[in-house]
Parts: structure tokens; sequence; C-alpha cells
């Protein structure tokens, strides 16, 4: 769509704490977070795909100007909404670990390892198909793409751009919350981790190459990897290794490993 | 095509003309500039003036004019060069703290080696960063700027044993040009030595970018910006002229952050931070970062915002989002923007 | 001696071969004409020959010299420069400074870091100068993006022409204008390259134009070169004129 958003990661971070606050509030009283709770969800996620639906307004006046009004607006944004999660949730962060720990945990190969992050593994997996199938196999991803490649053509045909645009941004908001959802009971919804979630985010696109889902997916498995391994040995250079890994692969391949230029 | 010789004659004059008389009016403007700067501790005790030069302000406005400082330099790279940068707090924080550690391990107290070592500080981060950053355009050139300057906060937080971490370094009033001195009321000193000391700085450095920019190396940068593979074709090494604009940036940055320093009497993590740097940004904005002085225009009208307004609550990062949002889609060209559509308007009446 | 040769170019992008294995030649003071359908190859061929893309086969040499892996700015500092199909400026500059920036950057001065641009009296007078030849004297002080695309086209042109090349390859440099603007932007495009005495490549689709003004002509078909002469010849050969001319 070739938005510039530098506001994605405090959605993804909206996400972890919509879930996180949802999971608190079914678990009420007793405290107890039942694994079905899961389809809770997807219910933040939507949340977010909703805040994005009323964002996108904003956006639509600079889709023709300079693309630096678009990284300013939306670090405008950015900033809103690090102090929106502070507000409406406080300095402290919020955790969803009895969800995390009411999945158990399996042998595998000698050690123990929680299933709530083999079902993270699984929703992953589940969701890069989904959003696949969906770009590349239905009529809205075909219509998308196209667009996005020619805008004018894509009116000229009868495509109702605007409402496109509505829709593939709000998807676009939607999978951030998914992801911060998804992945609140095992790290908790912190402050300041949505800049963190979009310089990451960065990385991966970087190392996986721009305009590549099966770049991004790749990216996303070393950062994954290199993250686990560097907290063990370099915990507290743990992000700047991240970034320099970053750095090193940009001088080195300029178009990431799998990009296209 | 056939052209009217003296139809041909006249065009060639006017030009040289209008440029003459930028230049001439942006003079004027600077002059007077000066001479209000330099009088204001004199109409301390004016009755009514007084109030706006009283000893709060003029360190108000010292505040004002380092942010000017580092504003300018930002706007090299994003109005000139066309590239946004979301890390500049790491070459403002990096010289104050350069600064800082001067201090404390070397105990010096000269404001002229605080000054060298700010600049280099700027320099050496701004070359690093460069190195890595000036391949890139637009949103990946944004992000690795804030991400590079993220390592730099985060070595700031783990190296506390050097840095005092988040309590930060002390940075006691300086001794100006080996002479002057801080007695025992500092509030006098800043307000006035100091405040002298970085109005003639200002002026300096002012004069110093607005020749950058209309050199010669400055037209290069513009092309760059306006069209790179063009700038390629007629012979530009693209890349070795954004670095040289990002150093040169990253120096004008370090030496705001290093006057910055004293008037601060602290430097903490927080001064290299990515909301420090979006701070940067925003005053950019607020200013109008499409004319030259609209950058200091926009430090200094910053200043008052967060001296008033900002310090009045919890969520300052809101009120700036929100104002930055709306500066967007309806002043995108900022204060000096407006003023200059004013300007149009009236003259247009008149 | 021809002042550019080119041989054995070939030019892959995936499965397509955009130049397939092309010689081509210019000699001092030619203007020669490159034509040929859409995705015959012409524009990566000028591409190659600028330096903007590597051919995968292929030496291209000049005035004697392998430039093939030479840099565009070794081949502009050789004496190769290019314009545009699609207009290239610095759209927020003046003509003149996208003239004056040129001529900086030919003779080095883009360094000068402390020194004022109008300070140059030197590079403004030559800057002026070749504004007036182009016809665009009158809108110096207008920024690119405000002059009429007939005016953009010969900027283009004179900013390739700024850098005093021996050889300049332009890219289309009449298509997007009408029909009357064409005939004043060749004539002005061949007085230049003749008073002077650039050889020249030019890519056109527009055969009045081609036929009028150039001295030689090459014929490009689906990467490969078809045929080569002079107007008359080309004119004249039957296979060239069922491919593009449409008639028998």
């Amino acid at each position: 769509m070739r938005i510039i958003n530098m506001a994605h990661g405090s959605l993804y971070a909206f996400g972890a704490f919509v879930g996180a606050w949802l999971l608190g509030l079914a678990a009420g009283s007793s405290g107890m977070q039942p694994p079905y709770l899961i389809v809770l969800l997807p219910v933040a996620a939507v949340a977010v795909g909703l805040v994005g639906a009323v964002i996108e307004p904003l956006l639509r006046p600079l889709y023709a100007r300079a693309e630096e009004y678009q990284l300013l607006m939306t670090f405008g944004l950015l900033l809103i909404f690090e102090d929106g999660m502070r507000f409406l949730w406080g300095p402290t962060p919020l955790t969803a670990s009895t969800f995390w720990s009411a999945f158990g945990s399996i042998d595998i190969l000698g050690s123990t390892y929680p299933v709530y992050n083999i079902v993270v593994i699984g929703l992953g997996l589940l969701s890069a198909v989904l959003l696949w199938t969906l770009v590349y196999r239905t009529k809205f991803g075909v219509i998308l793409r196209a667009t996005s490649q020619n805008r004018r053509m894509a009116e000229a045909l009868g495509i109702n751009v605007s409402r496109l645009y509505l829709q593939a941004f709000a998807l676009g908001c939607l999978l951030a919350g998914l992801g911060g959802a998804i992945v609140v009971p095992i790290q908790g919804a912190v402050l300041g981790m949505g800049i963190d979630a979009l310089v990451l985010s960065f990385v991966v696109v970087v190392i996986g190459g721009m305009g590549s889902l099966e770049g991004a997916l790749i990216g996303a498995i070393i950062v994954g990897v290199v993250r686990t391994i560097a907290v063990q040995y370099f915990a507290e250079l743990e992000l700047a290794v991240l970034y320099l890994i970053g750095a090193t692969v940009l001088i080195l391949r300029p178009t990431g490993l799998l990009g296209k230029a | 095509m056939t052209t009217n010789a003296t139809a041909a004659e006249m065009p060639a004059v006017a030009p040289l003309d209008a440029g003459r008389r930028d230049r001439a009016s942006a003079m004027r403007w600077a002059v007077v500039l000066a001479i209000v700067l330099l009088l204001l501790p004199l109409a301390e005790h004016v009755p009514v003036i007084g109030v706006i030069a009283s000893p709060f302000q003029r360190v108000v406005l010292t505040y004002g004019l380092a942010y000017g400082i580092a504003v300018l330099g930002f706007n090299l790279l994003l109005r000139y060069t066309g590239l946004l940068s979301f890390g500049h707090a790491a070459f403002f924080g990096g010289a104050a703290y350069a600064s800082g550690l001067l201090i404390k391990y070397l105990h010096v107290t000269s404001m002229e080696i605080f000054l060298l070592a700010g600049v280099a500080t700027g320099c050496l981060l701004a070359a690093l960063f460069g190195f890595v950053c000036v391949r890139f355009t637009r949103f990946f050139f944004a992000t690795l700027t804030l991400a590079l300057s993220q390592v730099v906060w985060a070595l700031a937080l783990k190296y506390f044993y050097i840095t005092n971490g988040t309590d930060g370094l002390r940075i006691p009033t300086p001794t100006l040009l080996g002479h002057f001195v801080a007695s025992a009321d500092v509030a006098r000193f800043l307000s006035t030595t100091y405040y002298y000391y970085v109005v003639v700085i200002f002026f300096a450095s002012v004069a110093v970018l607005w020749v950058i920019v209309h050199s010669p190396f400055g037209k290069a940068l513009q092309a760059i910006r306006d069209n790179e593979t063009r700038a390629q074709f007629v012979g530009i090494d693209v890349l070795r002229y954004r670095w040289n604009a990002f150093v040169i940036s990253g120096a004008f940055t370090g030496l705001a952050g290093t006057l910055w320093g004293p008037l601060n009497e602290v430097v903490t993590p927080d001064a290299l931070h990515w909301t420090f740097s979006g701070k940067i940004v925003f005053m950019a904005v607020l200013g109008g970062f499409k004319s030259f002085a609209g950058p200091v225009l926009g430090g200094v009208a910053y200043n008052y915002l967060e001296t008033y307004v900002i310090k009045a609550t919890v969520y300052w990062q809101a009120l700036l989002g929100v104002i930055l949002v709306l500066l967007v889609l309806f002043m995108p060209n900022g204060i000096s923007g407006a003023l200059e559509s004013l300007g149009r308007r009236l003259r247009r009446t008149t | 001696m021809p002042l550019l040769t080119a041989t054995g170019l070939r030019k892959y992008f995936g499965e397509t071969h955009a130049v397939d294995d092309v010689a081509f030649r210019v000699e001092p003071k030619e203007l020669v004409a490159l034509i040929g359908s859409n995705g015959a190859g012409k524009t990566t061929l000028v591409n190659l020959l600028s330096g903007f893309v590597a051919p995968d086969e292929g030496t291209i040499a000049f005035e004697g010299a392998n430039i093939t892996k030479f840099s565009v700015h070794e081949r502009i500092r050789a004496g190769v420069a290019r314009s545009f199909q699609i207009v290239n400026l610095f759209d927020q500059l003046t003509a003149l400074d996208n003239v004056r920036l040129t001529i900086f950057s030919r003779d080095g001065k883009t360094r000068a870091v402390l020194r004022l641009a109008e300070s140059d009296g030197e590079a403004r007078n030559e800057a002026l100068g070749i504004l007036r030849e182009f016809g665009l004297e009158e809108k110096q002080a207008t920024p690119a993006m405000d002059l009429a695309q007939g005016e953009r086209k010969l900027l283009d042109v004179a900013v390739a022409y700024a850098l005093r090349p021996k050889l300049i390859l332009l890219d289309e440099p009449t298509s997007g204008v009408g029909t009357r603007e064409k005939g004043t932007i060749m004539d002005i495009i061949s007085r230049v390259v003749r008073e002077l005495g650039l050889a020249a490549v030019i890519v056109e689709h527009d055969m009045d134009v081609v036929f009028t003004y150039s001295d030689r002509i090459v014929v490009m078909h689906q990467g490969k070169v078809l045929a080569e002469g002079t107007p008359e010849q080309i004119r004249a050969h039957e296979r060239v004129a069922t491919i593009l001319l449409g008639h028998a």
C-alpha cells in the first residue's frame, strides 16, 4: 500500500495491552485464565483494527504529498498512542502470565517447553499462511495489489480506492494488534514496547528484504533466534546486537536477503 | 526559436536583483534581531519590557537559541538533502555527555574545550551513523537513525559506572574564554555573560550554515534531494555528499548540545532517547522546515511551549503528538510558512 | 576511427533478452538515430552505454579506452552524458540552478562549502549562455517543476549538454510534446550538437524527426540490430518498412 507508518509498533503494543486487559477482565476475581480464553486475542486484534479504521482518514490527505509528511504524521500518532496507553493502563506493566501457564508445558528432547509458546509458533505460521492466501489468492488481494501499483487505473476501473485503502489499513492494524495480543502472555505489556517492536520489525524487513512476504518471515525467524541467543550471552546488549546486525546486513546486501529492490 | 532581443536582456537583470533583494532583507532581519538580543539584558529594569528581558526569560531564550542551532543542523539534512533523521538526540546528548565526562574524569572547566569536544563528538557519531544510513532514504533512513541513536542510549544506560546511568552527569557552569567565571550567583552569570556567549555563537552558526546552504555544495545537496539519479548523472557522488551533510549536521547539533549542557546543569540519558529526537523533528515542523529560518523559530517556540505548557501535564507526549498531527494536516509549512503567507496577503492588499 | 564502439553487448532481465548480441558504433560528430518498436531494447542500450546498468556480456570502448567497467561518474569524466525519456530534473531548483549546478559538478566545484554559489560569475555566465542557446533564458528563475513540458525536455538536454560531453545520449527528447514543439526542440538540439561538433545518439519514435535530422539510423528489434544505414537506405529497407512503418 506504500504507507509508511511509524505508529505500527504502537498498534502492536496497543493490541498487547488490550489483550492483557481482556484476559484480566475475564479472569475476574478468581484469577483463573483457562486456555479457551484464547478467543479473546482475536477480539483484541479486531479492536486494534477498528482503531486503524479511525486513524486512516487522517492519513488520507497525505497519500498525495511527500513521504516525509506520512512519517511525521504517523510519528505524531505514535506519540499520542504511547501516552494513550499510559493514560488507559498506567505506567505499570500488565501481565497475562496466568493465562500463559494455564497451557502447561511438555517435555521435548529432554527439556521442558511451555505449550503456549508452541501455540504461538502455530498461530504465527497460520497467520502467515492466511495473509499470503489473502494477498495472493483472493479477489481482495488482487485488487489491493493492482491498486497499489496503479491507483488511477484502479479508480478508472470502478474500484472504490478510498474504501479499499481503509480496509487494507485496518487489516494491517488488526494484524499488528493480533501480534501484540498473542505475545502478551509471554512478555507482558510494557510501556515502550511499541518502539522496540517498531525497530525490531524494521530489522526484520531489512534482513528479509522489502517487498517480500517470505523475506519478512525469514527475517523474523532470524531475528527471533538471534535475540534468544544474544539474551543468553550478552544480556544488556541484546537490542544493540540486533540493531548492529540490521546495520551490517544493510551494508552488505542493501536489498536484504530476499528483497526486491 | 526567435526571441526578442530586448526581452532577452531584461530577465537577465531581474533574478539577480531578486537574489540580492532576498539577501538584503535577510541581512536586515538578522541585524535587527542581533541588536534586540544584544540589548535585551540592558532592558531588564525598564518597566513594561522588563518582563521579557528578565534574567529568567533570558535563560529561557538561551535554551531556545541552543535548540535553534540544533534544529538548523537537523534541517540541513531534512530540507536541503531530503533526509528525515529520527536520531539527532545522539549528537545533541552525546555532545553534552562529552562535557559531563570531561568534567567527571579530567575536571575540565573551559567552555572552549567543551565546545571542541562536543563538536567532535557530534561529527564522530554522525560519521559512524552516516556510513550506514546514507545508503538509504525515507523510511529506512528514518528508522535506521532511530535505531542507532537508541543503541547510544542503551550504552549510556548500560555503562552506568561511567555515565551515572539515569542520574546523569553534572555540568556546572564552565569558564568562558578562560576568564569569565560564575560567582555564587549562577543565575546572573547564566542570564548575562553566558547569554551573550551563546548569542554570539548563535549568530556565527547561523551565518556559517547560511553560507553552506547557498554554496555550490549546498546546491549539490539540493540536487541530490530533488533527483538522486540525475545528480549521479551529473557527476555527483551521492553517498559521499550525503555523508558530508550528515557530518556537518551532527557537528552543529553537537555544538547545540554543548551549549545546552551548562544551562541544564545536568545531562541524563533522556537527552539521548528517541523522544528527544522526536522533539527536534517537532521543532522543525513547528517552525517550518521549508525555510532557512523556520528551524530557529521552531526551536525557540517549542522551548516556550515546553516551559509553559508541557510541564503542566504528564501526557505532554500526546499533546505534542496532537499538535504535530494538526501541523501536518493544516499548517505543513509551520510558523514560518504561516508568516510568509500572511506577509504575502498583506502585500497584496496594500 | 569511431568515437564509441560496442561489441557483443548482452543484457538479460530474467528470461528476457533486452539487448541480445548488439554491435554499435558512433563516429565523431555523427548524429545517430536509434529506432525500433517498444521493447526493442533502445533504452536498455542507452542505459548500458551511459553506465546505468552493467552488461552481462560485451565490451564498450570510448575513444579507444575500454569503459565497460566504468561507473556513471567515470563515464561522465570520459565525456559521455545522457538525457532522460521521463524528464529527470532538479524540480525545486531554478532552470539556472539546474544548469549551474551541473557546471559546478563538472568543474569539481561542488566541494566548495564556504563560498556562495552566486559569487561564481563564470559559472553563472556559462549557465546563462547555455540557457540562451536552448531558448530558456527567460525562464532562468523558474523552478524546473513549473516549466512547460517542452521546456522541461529542453532543460533535460541542456543539463546533459552542460557537462560538455563528446557524446550525448538523448532518450526520446521529443516525447510527450506537441508536433510543432517537436520541430523546435529538434532544431535546437541539432544546431547545438552540430555547432560544437558533438556526437549524438537519439532514441526516437517520430519518423519525421528521425529522417530529417539523423546522419545514420540504427534499427533495433527484439534486442538485436535489425538494420543500419543512412536514412535513404533505411527507407528503402524492406523488413524495416514492414515491421516499423506498417507498410510493405
